[in-house]
């Protein structure tokens, strides 16, 4: 294409982008269509990648096309293989999607549509993109080095140990969280605990034929799964219909926990090939065609979001969680935006299939760029419904009260109508006994995706199957990532714990084996059951939690990026990784000061410590007592160590800068590519 | 029609390589071995301590 065609082209996207992000931010008053969110996101995404992606690439990066990448270099046909450029791409997103996008979104719709999609759009272009394509290029050029290690090479021993520390807290509040989400969905609906129970013998079923009939043939298998599961969410209904079926299903939210407890302790103890691997395989079916579904749907459909573009709740009254705009709607969201945890697949599986350094820029910053969308679209589930709506399902019964019509009165006193008909109705329409009190945000964003598919596939009468398997899929692979995580964790205490004893160290020592694993599900368990327990829901607190330990992971990440982009005298460019970590510096530190020391007791850990001690006791108090004064601890080591990060990158970067310190920049020789020579 | 067949070739790739169709296919060639009951388990040994410890996203 000619010089004056592209600029005519790319000033098109710019112009029709400025519209779109116009219309989404200053449009008041009347329910806006879906779909100017949709192209706000295109555009934005388009620009960010062809110009801001590209300047980083050639002046800060200086992306090499003829230096081999361990993939080639170091190729054994396992873990280090030279992959074609879109199946990584497809494999990095595979690994970096997850609930997080699709609940942080949902819940910080309390906002209002605005907040959410303008920190989505910007965290994402200015922010999550760069930290995964640095990161992911810095892995590449230290023979895929992880995050931990190459915080310790890069920051010092400090970076690494902080490093290490923030990956095991974020992943057991992180389970501790996502088990809570479960629970929240699951609890008192036989329907949805009867699918999410099939898909246990539908997993045995896929791994005994993966075995037996036909060895590796996976695809082939997840898609014979795929339809055994939306077979047993058919069936789910003939269950919850069903008096002595339903009672079987019905489960109270301490029971639920219990049991996924004892599901995480035994997925992380037995060998995985018959039930975990299956179910990995069928979640990863699932969760890839939703997605797809979604983005199809919302486009075909483009509906009509009626939550207005900002809330009252933005003075930090909300009922979904407590606390102002800033710091805590950047907070809620973290994946869709930016997420530390990216990094950790950044610098993971991902940079040891790469074949060319030029592929980075599509792989880390592009698959981001999608994952970013899949948090627009779960902006527009959440605010399709009546606010109303919204507000009555994700509100605890501790702040909106138990009685159906107390709660319906609340939400309609705060300006948004709903009446207990509605909700009965509503409940009714999805096949449920009731919405009220479902906080974690997997309800909502269930309740969401039926509405705007019932509006097309199947009209009214299949909501029910529509929401059900909603809530199948957001189930179905949060109890994935359960399994898995606590595996990863487990691994990683073993190997630290092989340094004070050796058979500790062993995977298949079962001392040691049973032993971490208890350690690691009886840390997130613990996070579960104080949300199971906690009269506010357990989200309000929590996950706040998991949002702060996530972005100050992140926080390292653009430690280590920066300091690397110092070492290769590339001082000048450093903004590009400074200002996100800044910004993730300011939001994060606040936070966390909030949520340790701020009065109000919704929102400070410890004043609501203080209001239980003054306030009537019960049997709970001295517990809840306990928990808030520990939440209060966690968020403050967590901090301290990030702070003590940060203070030793910034002697790294004086010394560079002031030339008082060596900087050796610890990359791995330079190989010249084969792979350009055969291709001619 | 030819970019239809390649960007077909391209996501059954992806989804062979998501699925771990793909490292079974390598393992096989590595090994020399022919798809059987007993060279899936032998797979599944190998390729689970490097796939357990690969972290995924919240």
């Amino acid at each position: 294409m000619n010089k004056p065609l592209k600029i005519l082209g790319w000033g098109t996207v710019a112009v029709l982008g400025a519209v779109a992000v116009g219309t989404v931010a200053l449009h008041r008053g009347e329910p806006i269509n879906a779909l100017w969110l949709v192209v706000a996101a295109t555009c934005c995404y388009a620009l960010g990648y062809r110009f801001y992606s590209r300047f980083i690439a050639v002046k800060i990066l200086a992306l090499d096309g003829l230096r081999a990448t361990p993939a080639e270099r170091l190729e054994n046909g396992r873990d280090f293989l030279v992959t074609n450029k879109w199946v990584v791409f497809g494999h990095h997103f595979a690994a970096i999607a997850g609930p997080g996008p699709l609940v942080g979104p949902v819940l910080a719709a309390q906002f209002g549509y605005l907040p959410g999609t303008m920190w989505v759009l910007a965290g994402a272009v200015f922010a999550g993109c760069v930290q995964d394509f640095v990161i992911l290029l810095f892995s590449v050029r230290r023979d895929g080095k992880s995050l931990t290690e190459m915080a310790k090479d890069e920051i010092g021993r400090v970076g690494g140990f902080v490093a290490y520390v923030a990956v095991i807290s974020i992943l057991i509040i992180l389970l501790g969280v996502a088990a809570l989400i479960v629970v929240n969905a699951l609890k008192s609906s036989p329907w949805g605990t009867f699918t999410i129970a099939m898909t246990m013998p539908i997993a045995l079923l896929m791994g005994l034929y993966l075995r037996r009939i036909r060895p590796g043939k996976v695809l082939e298998v997840s898609a014979l799964g795929f339809v055994l599961v939306l077979a047993a969410i058919w069936g789910g209904q003939y269950v919850s219909q069903n008096e002595g079926l339903a009672r079987l299903f019905t489960f109270s939210a301490p029971t639920l926990a219990i049991l996924i407890m004892v599901y995480g302790f035994a997925a992380s103890a037995l060998p995985v090939w018959l039930l975990l691997a299956p179910r990995d395989y069928l979640s990863t079916f699932v969760k890839l065609g939703t997605i797809a579904l979604l983005a199809v749907g919302i486009v075909a459909l483009h509906p009509t979001l009626h939550m207005p573009a900002l809330t009252r709740f933005v003075d930090g009254t909300g009922p979904v969680f407590a606390g102002k705009i800033f710091p805590f709607a950047f907070i809620t969201i973290a994946c869709g935006a930016i997420s530390g945890f990216h990094a950790l697949i950044s610098s993971g599986t991902t940079p040891k299939l790469i074949a060319r350094e030029t592929e980075t820029r599509m792989v880390g910053y592009g698959a981001m760029m999608c994952e970013s969308a899949v948090a627009v679209m779960a902006i527009i589930a959440a605010c399709v419904m009546q606010p109303g709506v919204y507000f009555a399902i994700n509100s605890p019964a501790g702040i909106v009260g138990q009685a159906p019509a107390a709660a319906a009165a609340t939400i309609s006193g705060w300006g948004f109508p709903v009446t207990a008909a509605d909700m009965q109705a509503l409940a009714h329409a999805v096949g449920e006994q009731t919405l009220y009190n479902r906080t974690g945000g997997a309800p909502a964003f269930a309740v969401g995706m039926a509405h705007i598919f019932s509006h097309s596939l199947g009209g009214e009468t299949l909501m029910a199957l529509w929401y059900h398997f909603a809530i199948m899929f957001e189930a179905l692979f949060i109890l994935t990532i359960l399994d898995a995580g606590t595996r990863v964790a487990r691994f990683m205490v073993q190997d630290a714990l092989g340094h004070v004893y050796k058979p500790l160290g062993r995977t298949s020592w079962y001392p040691s084996i049973l032993g971490t694993s208890a350690l690691i599900v009886g840390a997130w368990g613990y996070f579960l059951w104080q949300g199971v327990k906690d009269p506010l829901g357990g989200i309000n607190s929590l996950w706040p939690l998991f949002g702060i330990s996530n972005q100050l992971l992140a926080t390292v990440a653009l430690c280590v990026a920066t300091t690397i982009i110092i070492k290769m005298h590339r001082a000048k460019y450093a903004a590009v990784t400074l200002v996100p970590l800044g910004w993730l510096v300011v939001v994060t530190f606040t936070a966390s000061w909030q949520k340790m020391f701020d009065p109000n007791p919704r929102v400070g850990f410890l004043a609501q410590a203080r209001a239980l001690v003054t306030g009537p006791a019960t049997g709970a108090t001295g517990r809840l007592i306990f928990n808030n004064r520990l939440d209060a601890a966690v968020t403050g080591v967590l901090v301290v160590m990030v702070a003590l990060v940060l203070v030793e990158s910034g002697r790294q970067w004086w010394g560079i800068l002031s030339g008082t310190r060596a900087t050796p920049v610890k990359e791995s020789p330079f190989v010249r590519t084969r792979l350009v020579e055969e291709q001619g | 029609m030819k970019r239809i067949v390649i960007s077909w070739r391209i996501l059954i790739a992806t989804l062979r390589e998501i699925f771990d169709e793909a490292a079974y296919t390598r393992f096989l060639n590595r090994a020399g071995m022919a798809s059987s009951s007993e060279t899936y388990a032998a797979f599944r040994r190998e390729f689970e301590e490097v796939k357990v410890r690969r972290p995924k996203c919240c």
